[in-house]
């Protein structure tokens, strides 16, 4: 059945996914048209990519349908999701560095003659692909060579040269250029020209009201609308993406915050510029951004994880320039992971071995024994002021629930007696009785002096929980906000860079 | 009983149905003599598994015991020949094998090569050396003022049992209260639980994988100076193949190949097992070469058991 403009060349109705119980999207309905560009936008964690690769065939639907063409459409995996004519171009790069650009895009269905690979086809098929996206390298380039940018440009060219009739595109421009980005963009309206459905998720808005036909925007998993651009405001948009209810409590205290604890001026790294803040002690500084735009990172310069390549820092006045996480935590910085699982912790080991590894010193005895009972009561006194459950100290770590092993995680942090906490999306992934009991432990070491920088994507829990706000985008701080002048919106709007009072 | 002790206790229940299945089949098997035998034959494979326990706790591998065996050997068979006091020699080669140890590991950690690639250089180099240095030819350890103390280290007996079994018993100690005990021995199993989170736990991750090197490159030097003691000879071939015995111990004694679980007496047993089967194949007078076979074998079933137990 041809394409028909003004009909949905896709529809999916109903789609539900829980990843081992827990919803990710409830009864979402998307839909794409021939000839257009629809946006899809949300939050992080709305579950945009989710959906996506779902319609790619890289996750299976816990319930709802889904109709191409106006047939039901059943997806063994991503493969198939191709040869059906859905493409997915991912946010992170899938190219093999060692290949040519060439033999990336044809990777796994080369052209062949009777004697294997037909190279000349190859090279051809691929040169046209790199012109017709306005890139200059020769298709024999080997990937490993080119800028990521030019990469990602590889990538696109991929899924072009399948000839889908659903291009989805998830964050295309996040390493592109301007230039890049223009080529880009030639091509998107050439596509939308030849009548191919053209999937956009990006968090810059320009872009979405440069491009987009219609968008749709989804928040908790939940769809809020979907609405045609034309006529559509930024404002409007965003309320949209963030306008949700506050339906937890974020208790918040207050404290006369002490002098400056951490002091951080011009800091730079690989991945973030210019960075100029500071955090005092009795203090939390909440840290905002989208995805990519640099908190982990710069949480990681902080604590020496990640190398700085220019700025200064200080710790109570004193210098301060860790080259390891050890010098870190020699000097009382403790930094509790976003990823409990794969940086922080050791599930093999109990609890107690857990907590007691970044202060084993403390517990030597002559001929370096240590002890067990020492380790045991401490690590027993953070077991009972963290309620962590159950509360024995033996337990393996693998067996606990999220918000456990999410307490196990900061206990190990707490252990070293720290000045400055950073806390890197402390609550992710915990449950919603957990996640209070964690809010009051934030506090109650707020009280007690400690300086605590929090990093979150959760708004509702950076404007809850904050003394102030920084935002970041891009890898620069756009903005610091005292906690009486922030609002989802003033966020929203430093975050997708639309304003931006710390840039260069 | 839950099932990680019923893990932990494989190895050594299928030591103890392997040792009960030869005793039916052999009568000499439960001799003392042949026990001994087992365990004298067993030890030097003992000490370097041990070695070997380490680095593979942190998730690496070293290829390159066998050859600082060897090396080992004759640079000790060569310092006898000298005026130096016996226990300054002693000490000379053990420091040479952490030396050599100490290397390998900061090649891994600082060059950033793969445990695999880095020893198996040092393997290849260091058996050239030796045949270097040797000329291919075996240096005699039977000569100098301290021939005799010497020799007492790998052909002596107290108490009518062999040094060497002593000298294993010592190691094992040792090894124990280290992992079990001491904080290098948590942070061995930190490093192989997961790297990273050790690193940002604040721990000196790449001094203690180099440590753990050291600890493969002494123990290795420590069990070329009893193969040269037992022989009051240095074999420049010695030790050839000794590598994929210790890593055999310690697999079949249930330590994980991807680091962070497995203890020292897992090794023990993981090393009599294979002697044991070595010893009682021989009782039967099967021919050795089909024990090569059998050990791999062993090995086999033994890393399928894992397998099974973690999934």
């Amino acid at each position: 059945m041809a394409a028909v403009a003004g009909q949905p060349i896709l529809e999916m109705r109903g789609i539900t996914k829980q990843f081992s119980g827990v919803p990710a999207l409830h009864g979402v309905e998307f839909r794409a048209f021939p000839g257009e560009v629809m946006a899809l936008l949300g939050e992080n964690g709305a579950g945009k990519s989710t959906l996506m690769k779902i319609l790619a065939g890289a996750y299976d639907r816990t319930a709802g349908e889904i109709a191409f063409r106006g047939a039901p459409l059943e997806l063994k995996g991503p493969r198939d999701a191709q040869l059906k004519g859905i493409s997915i171009i991912h946010q992170e790069l899938n190219l093999v560095q060692e290949l040519s650009i060439a033999e990336n895009i044809f990777l796994g269905r080369e052209p062949v003659t009777r004697l294997g690979i037909d190279w000349k086809a190859l090279n051809a098929g691929a040169e046209q692909l790199l012109r017709r996206l306005g890139v200059q390298a020769s298709p024999r380039t080997r990937v490993g060579t080119l800028s990521v940018g030019q990469q990602q440009m590889v990538e696109i060219a991929k899924a072009l040269a399948f000839d889908a009739s659903i291009i989805i595109m998830d964050e295309p421009t996040g390493a592109l250029g301007d230039a890049e980005s223009a080529s880009l963009f030639k091509v998107i309206r050439e596509l939308k020209a030849s009548g191919k459905a053209v999937i956009y998720i990006s968090h810059r808005l320009k872009e979405v009201f440069e491009l987009s036909d219609r968008v749709t925007v989804l928040r908790d998993g939940r769809l809020i609308g979907e609405v045609a651009t034309a006529g559509l405001t930024e404002d409007a948009v965003i309320e949209m993406m963030v306008g949700r209810r506050l339906t937890e409590r974020y208790p918040h205290v207050e404290v006369a915050p002490g002098p400056v604890r951490l002091a951080v001026d011009n800091l730079e790294s690989r991945f973030t510029r210019r960075a100029s803040f500071s955090v005092r002690g009795g203090e939390i500084v909440g840290v905002t951004g989208l995805m990519g735009a640099g908190r982990t990172e710069l949480a990681l310069a902080l604590f020496g994880a990640l190398a700085r390549t220019g700025g200064t820092l200080a710790l109570d006045g004193e210098p301060y320039a860790p080259g390891s996480p050890h010098d870190a935590v020699a000097r009382g910085v403790a930094y509790v992971s976003e990823d409990r699982k794969r940086r922080g912790l050791l599930l093999g080991l109990s609890i107690k071995d857990n907590i007691a590894l970044p202060a084993l010193e403390r517990f030597e005895r002559h001929l370096f024994y240590l002890s067990d009972r020492a380790e045991r009561a401490a690590a027993r006194g953070y077991v009972e002021k963290l309620a962590i459950r159950p509360p024995r100290e033996d337990q393996q770590v693998r067996r606990l629930s999220g918000g456990n092993q999410q307490k196990v995680s900061i206990a190990k942090g707490l252990i070293t007696a720290p000045r400055l906490l950073i806390l890197d999306e402390p609550t992710r992934g915990v449950d919603v009785g957990a996640k209070q009991e964690i809010y009051h432990l934030i506090n109650g070491l707020k009280q007690d002096g400690l300086a605590i920088l929090m990093i979150s994507s959760e708004m509702p829990e950076i404007l809850g929980m904050s003394d102030r706000i920084m935002v970041m985008h891009e890898g620069a701080v756009t903005g610091v906000l005292e906690r009486g002048e922030a609002s989802q919106e003033t966020i929203m709007r430093l975050a997708i860079g639309l304003e931006g009072r710390q840039r260069e | 009983m839950n099932k990680d002790l019923v893990a932990r206790l494989r190895p050594l229940i299928g030591l103890v149905l392997l040792s009960a299945a030869v005793a039916l089949c052999s009568s000499r098997f439960l001799t003392a003599s042949n026990l001994l035998t087992v365990l004298r034959q067993t030890s030097i494979n003992v000490v370097i598994a041990t070695g070997m326990t380490f680095v593979i706790l942190t998730g690496g591998i070293d290829l390159s015991v066998g050859s600082t065996l060897a090396f080992a050997g004759v640079v000790m068979a060569a310092l006898l020949a000298t005026q130096l006091p016996l226990i300054v020699s002693l000490v000379l080669v053990l420091v040479l094998g952490a030396a050599i140890g100490a290397v390998t590991g900061l090649v891994i950690t600082k060059g950033k090569v793969q445990p695999f690639i880095a020893t198996f250089v040092f393997m290849t180099v260091l058996r050239g050396a030796t045949l270097v240095f040797t000329n291919g030819t075996p240096v005699p350890a039977d000569e100098g003022p301290h021939a005799d103390a010497f020799a007492f280290l790998g052909q002596g007996y107290l108490l009518d049992v062999p040094v060497p079994i002593f000298l294993m018993i010592a190691v094992l100690g040792i090894a124990y209260y280290v992992l079990r005990h001491t904080r290098f021995g948590r942070y061995v199993y930190a490093l192989g639980g997961n790297e990273e989170a050790a690193r940002l736990s604040g721990l000196r991750t790449r001094s203690i994988k180099t440590a753990v090197y050291a600890v493969s490159g002494l123990l290795a030097a420590l069990a070329g100076i009893i193969s040269t003691a037992r022989l009051s000879s240095a074999q420049p071939t010695a030790g050839t193949g000794y590598e994929l015995d210790a890593i055999a111990a310690v697999v079949v004694g249930g330590t994980s190949l991807s680091g962070g679980s497995g203890q020292i007496a897992g090794t023990l047993v993981g090393a009599l097992i294979i002697g044991i089967l070595n010893n009682a194949l021989n009782l039967l007078d099967v021919p050795s070469y089909y024990q090569m076979i059998a050990k791999g074998v062993i090995i086999l079933i033994a890393v399928l058991l894992d397998r099974k137990t973690e999934s």
